[in-house]
């Protein structure tokens, strides 16, 4: 019973501070921008415009939400929430601090310790894909197919090298639990010994989240919102909360792997969890704020030539490193 | 009949070849990326273009036929409608084409004063094909940064013509008034750190190996084609060909300036942009040239029947109260005769085709809108494009479609 309760706090904590992180992403993108921009941000609702995503939130809330007549209805209304669900529950194998005694019971800072943490993220990552492809369809319409057709060309040229890119991490940690991996980083993160295996998962991070320079699938400019385009109120606000849970929880699995997760010295590991995956979600706002989109055949060119064998290659280097290592 | 029903589904046309049809995509005229209202209609594969047939007449305003009603003071104030984006050579292009039929000599001060404006001119056009262009593209922050600078120029055009974009300041026979007192420290100022502004946007651009991709052998205008379009302006001289109206038939004084004209090689996007970059360089020198040397002097021409008089005179000077009068309602008479008067404007040569019956309002107006010609180029140098290339393809024309559709 106490277990439950347990469970039952840490579950509502963790996907409390995702949705509350997220949303004060969208916040915190807009004055980033502002700030590359020369020009102010929301600085309206509240001091520093803090009540924005508030203000945003209860406005999409009471909003019509508006169907396209040809539009397949039950996939049409479904399709946010298959994108916002994996999304959110990728990050319950997450460890975001160390242990703590709560009601004089030890309790891990994590909502569940799945031993096979690594696979548990990629197939959720990878299911994503689906909300988009599926709303994209459902919407019948020209420029969401041709954004849902660039989606799931973007999946299949990236989700291997992301896959790939971590293989190293694991192979060293020799553990697929996000836990274990956190407990190898003890002495020094990993970010040492697999540089370039970070390097491709930040790129592949910025792919797998269609974010600038890989937001194809949406490219304002040229699809007018691409798989989005027909959405509206909160099944629109829902592909924006996926969009920034599934950021949250990229940077997480980066901090986590490649830079020691919640270790560090004197600040409290929540803290330092929390100081890390906001650098990583700065530097997702920086990309954006600089860099021009890729093209379709590029992007996956990139994928399939550079990428992949790149993560190839490394898996590889640190398999044999440590074969020789013994 | 009854054969065919009792035939099995694994015998139909079902399982022969998978059957593919082209997508026929609209794109515009309500479109981020189409600059404006212009529509495509794009035929495609997939993602590739197959053809493309721009539509335009969204924005059709009739000012051509509008001119032939209104007296040529009043015609005026419909040119910067045509191309708003560039009021002061819209402007340019008409006074200079009416000048030429009442042959009209204008003071140097004059011709050395539009010269500065249609500079400036082009220098906040291109800030605004450059901002967006870079939108198009996925960089946003460009098109701020731009948009910063723009705005110092409009802020000077409004204190000169009293308007941010529809200044009609350009008259027949010299300007609207004289520029106020800081005009030209104002512009110095601008001026002064403009470079810089070009550097700091050459440098999230010009090298930036996602915007070179994206642009490098994209779209590309082989010269002669070009030609044969009607293709003028920066996205001709991208293509290397030498043709700029400012070098070739000098008009209001170009010939006293020293500038180069930038050339490009390949045609491709990427040329046309720096080609346009090295226009706002130029340009820039060209301000600088202007306001060393602007000379003193009278600001307008000597023709009482057409400039109106200082406003002091009309309380005691009764032949400058009936040439006032006469000016403002009746307006004046041009000789009958037709001209054409070209003119380099930021997007390729504007030219005013301007026929005089011998009455105070023109017979006809005719524009040659230089992005009426680049646009319609543009089909044939996209075919086999993809959408990504049509959204580049379109930025790098710098279309107005109030000059096309006008």
């Amino acid at each position: 019973m106490a277990d439950l309760a347990v469970m039952l706090v840490k579950v509502v904590a963790a996907f409390g501070a995702l949705l509350l992180l997220a949303a004060y992403m969208t916040w915190a993108e807009r004055r980033v921008f502002a700030l590359v921009q020369v020009r102010y941000g929301p600085n309206r609702v509240g001091p520093a415009g803090l009540l924005q995503p508030i203000a945003d939130g209860i406005k999409l809330m009471f909003k019509e939400s508006v169907i396209p007549a040809q539009a397949d209805k039950l996939i049409f209304v479904l399709a946010p929430l298959v994108s916002l669900v994996p999304a959110m529950a990728a990050f319950a194998v997450i460890p975001f601090g160390s242990s703590v005694t709560l009601f004089g019971r030890q309790v891990d800072l994590i909502v569940a310790d799945v031993n096979v943490g690594v696979l548990y993220i990629f197939a959720l990552s990878g299911i994503g894909v689906y909300g988009i492809v599926l709303g994209a369809w459902a919407s019948n319409s020209k420029y969401p197919l041709l954004g849902g057709l660039r989606s799931a060309a973007q999946l299949i040229s990236y989700e291997l090298s992301l896959g790939m890119s971590l293989l190293g991490v694991v192979l060293i940690a020799g553990s697929l639990s996000l836990k274990d991996i956190v407990a190898a980083q003890a002495h020094y993160p990993f970010i040492l010994l697999q540089p370039l295996g970070f390097l491709l998962f930040l790129v592949c991070m910025l792919a797998e989240t269609n974010r600038s320079p890989f937001d194809l699938p949406e490219a304002e400019s040229e699809l007018t919102g691409g798989f989005h385009t027909e959405y509206s109120s909160m099944h629109f606000a829902m592909y924006f909360l996926a969009e920034y849970c599934s950021m949250i929880t990229l940077s997480a699995v980066a901090a986590t792997f490649f830079l020691g997760g919640w270790r560090g010295p004197l600040l409290p590991p929540v803290v330092w969890f929390l100081v890390k995956v906001v650098a990583f979600m700065f530097f997702f706002m920086w990309v954006r704020a600089t860099t021009p989109r890729l093209r379709y055949d590029q992007l996956m060119g990139f994928g399939w030539k550079v990428l992949l064998p790149l993560a190839i290659l490394n898996v590889v280097a640190t398999a044999g490193v440590m074969a020789f290592l013994g | 009949m009854v054969q065919e029903a009792q035939k099995s589904p694994l015998d139909s046309d079902l399982l022969g070849p998978i059957r593919t049809e082209s997508l026929t995509l609209n794109m515009g005229p309500q479109h981020p990326s189409t600059h404006g209202v212009l529509r495509l209609v794009l035929e495609m594969e997939g993602e590739n273009v197959t053809s493309c047939k721009p539509v335009i007449g969204y924005l059709h305003t009739g000012i051509e036929k509008n001119m032939e009603v209104k007296t040529y003071n009043k015609a005026l104030t419909m040119t910067d409608r045509m191309d708003y984006l560039a009021p002061m050579s819209n402007n340019l292009g008409y006074v200079l084409a009416v000048e030429r039929l009442l042959g009209l000599e204008i003071p140097r001060r004059c011709r050395w004063l539009r010269v500065l404006l249609a500079e400036l001119t082009r220098i906040q056009s291109h800030l605004v094909w450059l901002g967006t262009h870079g939108l198009d593209l996925g960089a946003m922050t460009v098109f701020l940064y731009c948009f910063r600078e723009r705005e110092v120029i409009l802020k000077i055009f409004e204190k000169v013509a009293g308007v941010r974009m529809m200044t009609s300041y350009f008259r027949v026979g010299g300007v609207a008034r004289t520029p106020y007192p800081e005009f030209f420290d104002d512009c110095r100022r601008f001026l002064s750190d403009f470079p810089e502004r070009v550097d700091e946007y050459e440098e999230l651009l010009t090298d930036n190996p996602i915007y070179r991709r994206r642009t490098e052998g994209v779209c590309v205008f082989p010269a002669e084609r070009a030609l044969a379009w009607g293709v003028t302006g920066p996205s001709l001289r991208a293509s290397g060909v030498d043709y700029d109206i400012r070098k070739k038939e000098p008009y209001t004084g170009y010939e006293e300036f020293q500038f180069e004209v930038p050339l490009g090689r390949n045609g491709d996007v990427l040329d046309r942009y720096l080609v346009r970059i090295a226009e706002m360089r130029q340009s820039h020198r060209i301000c600088m040239q202007a306001l060393e040397g602007m000379p003193e002097g009278p600001l307008m021409a000597a023709d009482p029947k057409v400039v109106p008089p200082p406003k002091e005179q009309l309380a005691h000077d009764m032949e400058a109260l009936i040439h006032h009068f006469k000016i403002f309602t009746e307006g004046y008479h041009v000789p009958a005769g037709e001209v054409y008067q070209a003119i380099e404007s930021p997007r390729g040569e504007l030219g005013y085709y301007v026929i005089s019956d011998g009455s105070p309002k023109p017979y006809k107006v005719k524009v040659r809108a230089p992005s009426f010609a680049n646009l319609f180029a543009l089909p044939e140098f996209t075919r086999g494009a993809l959408v990504g290339d049509m959204v580049a393809a379109i930025g790098s024309i710098d279309i107005v479609l109030g000059e096309i559709d006008r």
